[in-house]
């Protein structure tokens, strides 16, 4: 028996994406919620809970980025320049935010306008990858191995409101991951701000859901024929069960429960999305086989993920353990 | 492949800008992050408070300039796929695994360590500290062996089979070890070197010229010329070896730096300066050395050099362009010599804190490490020209299909933000530099300060006082 290297990698970059998708969601959700906060260094404060890992979760990106050129090059050479424009914002998005970070703490006189830059830039890179992740799920048309549509493909209604849902649900992280790190007051007017978004995340779901079943045939046969029914109905019970669940915790004061039962949403919503379009990797007609890098390149990128992917989990445990517990405003700090 | 020549030039113009912004700040990044696990060393070894001052003080400017190192850097690993979708379809299976390997193994680790560096003071004891700072600068360095392979196999490519159009990697050894890469590794980990230590030279000079001349920008200010002596005659020698082993493999790259058109019998004379004219296939108002070519080239006294005639037109770089990026470089690199030399000497006559005319001139060698650096990947890359893989593939059917507007909006757009964010992002390295390090308190306590570890360490240092704005 051959081992299926494209499916190890597809696993992989699965798992990259979805570690992505969570740890940079809540940073950038916290550049998202900033303009309901401005009293005497609440804001510091919020950017300060992130400080030491913002760019390690950055990384993820990058490590999706960069795997998925190198294993299945094709679909890299394909989905990027489809979402061509969607791709630059969101670079130029977090160019401003990642800046930001480290000068708005240095800054006085012009402390509003690095504000604007965080909040500006982590808007539109989630807006982006809003936009991406839509096209994704409709597809790209590809003719001869290549990008064969238009510059403005991306630009549909639906594409718009994933842009939407995903700022919706990176809101939602981070104004979790804030009430899970701070307190007094400020997490007080978290627990005020997490009840909104928390209805408006289960709305958006039902919304991105419907529209994609009626839109796409494919999808639609995917998800209601039996018995594939009976396997996939946990993934909309589960996920109505922990927007209640954050709902009543919320009722409790719970410190963490909020935020972890945000990230159990974001993980069946992931879920459902690979459901959808497994094994493609670029809808509606490339697959991860045609997609794929010769078999040395996955083979020598494999043996080099293997070895280190652990790594690196361990010593990124050990980073938010380092940095554990509430941040306050007056903990003595770097800058 | 029709994608129209606009469109090319825009591409090349777009990934020619990303890049040159983005590699002034891993230089920057890759010569401080070693300086200061050196700093740290020194302090943690014999506990003088200078060392510490200085620490904390470059290490501001690092944060900010590591900041826009990683989002310049994130820019490019996605311009391939954007701009080059025909080079990663092609060549994707070679580039990327080396790309996906620098992010496992350095990306991660820099990022991952970075928060402890700066933020990890009270939460974590000295020594595990300086292991944070150490596995950054580790870190950096993995970086740059991995992008510098990356970017030598395109130079010199070997170790792959092409099969059906496509690059299919067969020697994993020979595509990371080839022939340009153990020059190129050094070349630029030393060029990293030399930007970081003329920065802190500069910096020391300024702050000597206005009179500041406490022990932390002495120390500071000796130990940057003493660097300075180290490296600038290593990198003169490695680069001539770089120079002979391109004349090996990229002979077209030599003839298009030197502007020799003829191939010289009996040996060949060298351009000092001169006009290439691509048109005319001549090179004009030149001053020529006879010999000096053989001599510099070959070491011989009549080695034969390849003419650019000797290439079909279309196979040419352009000569113009290397022939004086490569001359800028090469007169930094000797203006760097003369600096070191100067410094030896008065240090010798114990002036080097009085001579103000030196600290002038420390003060404007300051960005010459940049400008050398940019003016060398400019040879590197502008003398590859016109292929991207060297042999295997040009740069023309390298590039996506794209339209002349899409490139044209994303270059124009790319250009305001990094002026713009980038722009204010360097005044404010700059105005930090410009402040210095925090003026030292009590010289009795020098010694003793830094006994405790954790809260107790941290009330002592400097920086527990907020930090005053830079902006102001
Ligand atoms: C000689 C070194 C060198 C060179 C030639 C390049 N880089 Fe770079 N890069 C680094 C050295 C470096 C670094 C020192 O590792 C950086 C700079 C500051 C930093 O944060 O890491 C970095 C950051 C950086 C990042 C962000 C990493 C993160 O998220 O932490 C990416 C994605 C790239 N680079 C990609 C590239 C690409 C695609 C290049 C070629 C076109 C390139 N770099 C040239
Ligand atoms: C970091 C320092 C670097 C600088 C300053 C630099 C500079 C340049 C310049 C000026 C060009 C345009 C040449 C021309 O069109 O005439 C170019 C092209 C290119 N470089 Fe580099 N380069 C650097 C590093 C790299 C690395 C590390 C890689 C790959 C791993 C790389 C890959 C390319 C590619 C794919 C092109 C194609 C576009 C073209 O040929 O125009 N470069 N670079
Ligand atoms: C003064 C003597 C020097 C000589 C003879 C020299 C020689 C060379 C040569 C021949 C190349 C092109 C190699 C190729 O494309 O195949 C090169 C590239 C380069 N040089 Fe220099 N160099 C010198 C000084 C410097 C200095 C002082 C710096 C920076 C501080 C520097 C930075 C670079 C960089 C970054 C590159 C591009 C990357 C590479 O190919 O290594 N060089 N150098």
């Amino acid at each position: 028996m051959t081992i299926d290297l494209p499916v190890i990698w597809a696993a992989i970059i699965g798992f990259g994406v979805f570690l992505y998708v969570a740890l940079d969601g809540f940073d950038l959700g916290i550049g998202l919620i900033f303009p309901f906060f401005d009293r005497e260094g609440e804001r510091q404060v919020m950017l300060n809970t992130v400080a030491p890992v913002w760019d390690g979760n950055e990384t993820w990106m990058v490590l999706g980025g960069a795997s998925l050129y190198a294993v299945f090059p094709v679909a890299y050479s394909i989905l990027l320049p489809a979402t061509y424009l969607p791709i630059v914002a969101m670079l130029c998005g977090l160019i401003f935010r990642g800046v930001a970070f480290e000068i708005r703490a240095k800054a006085r006189r012009t402390q509003h306008l690095w504000d604007l830059a965080f909040i500006a830039g982590s808007a539109v890179a989630t807006f982006a990858q809003g936009v991406i992740l839509g096209t994704l799920l409709q597809g790209v048309e590809i003719r001869d191995g290549k990008f064969a549509g238009g510059a403005f493909d991306w630009f549909t209604p639906f594409n718009l409101f994933t842009g939407i849902g995903l700022t919706v649900t990176y809101a939602t992280l981070g104004c979790g991951w804030l009430l899970m790190k701070t307190d007094g007051e400020l997490r007080r007017r978290m627990g005020v701000l997490m009840r909104p978004l928390t209805v408006a995340l289960g709305v958006t779901i039902g919304v991105v859901s419907l529209w994609t079943v009626l839109g796409q045939q494919a999808v639609a046969a995917r998800w209601f024929s039996t018995p594939n029914l009976y396997y996939f109905l946990p993934v909309p019970v589960l996920v109505l069960a922990c927007l209640a669940g954050i709902l009543k915790a919320l009722r409790s004061g719970a410190d963490r429960t909020p935020f972890l039962l945000t990230l159990g949403i974001l993980f069946l919503g992931y879920t459902g999305l690979i459901i959808s379009i497994f094994p493609n990797i670029v809808p509606p007609s490339l697959d991860i086989w045609t997609a794929s890098a010769p078999h040395s390149s996955q083979l020598f990128t494999l043996v080099g993920a293997a070895i280190v992917v652990p790594i690196i989990l361990a010593y990124t445990a050990m980073a938010y353990w380092v940095f554990r517990g509430k941040v306050r405003a007056d903990d003595p700090g770097y800058h | 492949m029709n994608v129209p020549d606009t469109a090319l030039l825009l591409a090349r113009w777009q990934f020619a800008f990303t890049v040159s912004f983005h590699i002034i700040f891993p230089a920057i990044s890759i010569g401080l992050a070693s300086y200061l696990a050196v700093l740290e060393g020194l302090w943690l070894k014999t506990g003088k408070l200078v060392y510490k001052e200085l620490f904390f003080f470059w290490s501001k400017v690092f944060a900010v300039g590591f900041a826009m190192g990683v989002v310049s850097g994130v820019v490019m690993s996605y311009q391939f796929g954007t701009n080059w979708s025909g080079f990663s379809t092609v060549a994707g299976s070679v580039t990327g695994p080396l790309l996906t390997y620098e992010v496992l193994t350095a990306f991660f680790l820099e990022a991952g360590f970075l928060g402890i560096m700066l933020f990890g003071w009270t939460k974590v004891g000295p020594r595990a500290h300086f292991v944070a700072t150490l596995m950054v600068a580790v870190g950096t360095l993995i970086s740059t062996f991995w992008i510098l392979s990356s970017n030598s196999w395109m130079q010199t490519p070997q170790g792959h089979a092409l099969v059906n159009g496509k690059i299919v990697p067969v020697d994993w050894f020979k595509i990371v070890f080839n022939p340009s890469f153990p020059y190129r590794l050094v070349h630029m980990a030393l060029a990293a070197f030399i930007v970081a230590a003329l920065l802190v030279g500069a910096t020391a000079a300024w702050h000597l010229l206005r009179g500041r001349k406490d022990p932390a920008i002495r120390k500071s200010f000796s130990m940057a010329l003493w660097m300075l002596l180290l490296v600038v005659p290593i990198q003169i020698a490695v680069g001539d070896a770089h120079g002979l082993n391109t004349r090996e493999h990229q002979p077209a790259k030599i003839a298009a730096i030197e502007g020799l058109w003829e191939t010289e019998k009996g040996g060949t004379s060298l351009n000092l300066v001169g006009w290439p004219d691509m048109e005319a296939e001549t090179t004009r108002y030149a001053l020529k050395v006879p010999h000096l070519g053989s001599v510099i080239l070959t070491h011989s006294w009549d080695g034969e050099i390849q003419g650019l005639k000797s290439f079909a037109p279309e196979d040419r770089p352009n000569s113009t362009i290397v022939f004086w990026s490569f001359r800028i470089m090469v007169g930094m690199g000797l203006l760097m010599l003369l600096l070191a030399l100067l410094g030896l000497a008065l240090r010798r006559r114990e002036r080097l804190y009085e001579a103000r005319w030196f600290q002038r001139f420390a003060l404007w060698m300051g960005p010459t490490g940049l400008i050398a650096l940019l003016a060398g990947w400019v040879t590197t890359e502008a003398g590859r020209q016109p292929w991207v893989v060297y042999g295997v593939l040009r740069t023309r059917d390298a590039v996506s299909p794209l339209t002349v507007q899409q490139v044209g909006t994303s270059l124009m757009i790319f250009v305001m933000v990094y002026f713009l964010v980038f722009g204010t992002g360097i005044y404010y390295m700059l105005k930090l530099m410009a402040k210095g390090p925090d003026l030292p308190h009590d010289e009795a306590d020098e010694e003793a300060a830094d006994t405790g570890r954790g809260k107790e360490r941290f009330d002592h240092r400097p920086l527990s006082r907020p930090t005053e704005p830079i902006d102001e």
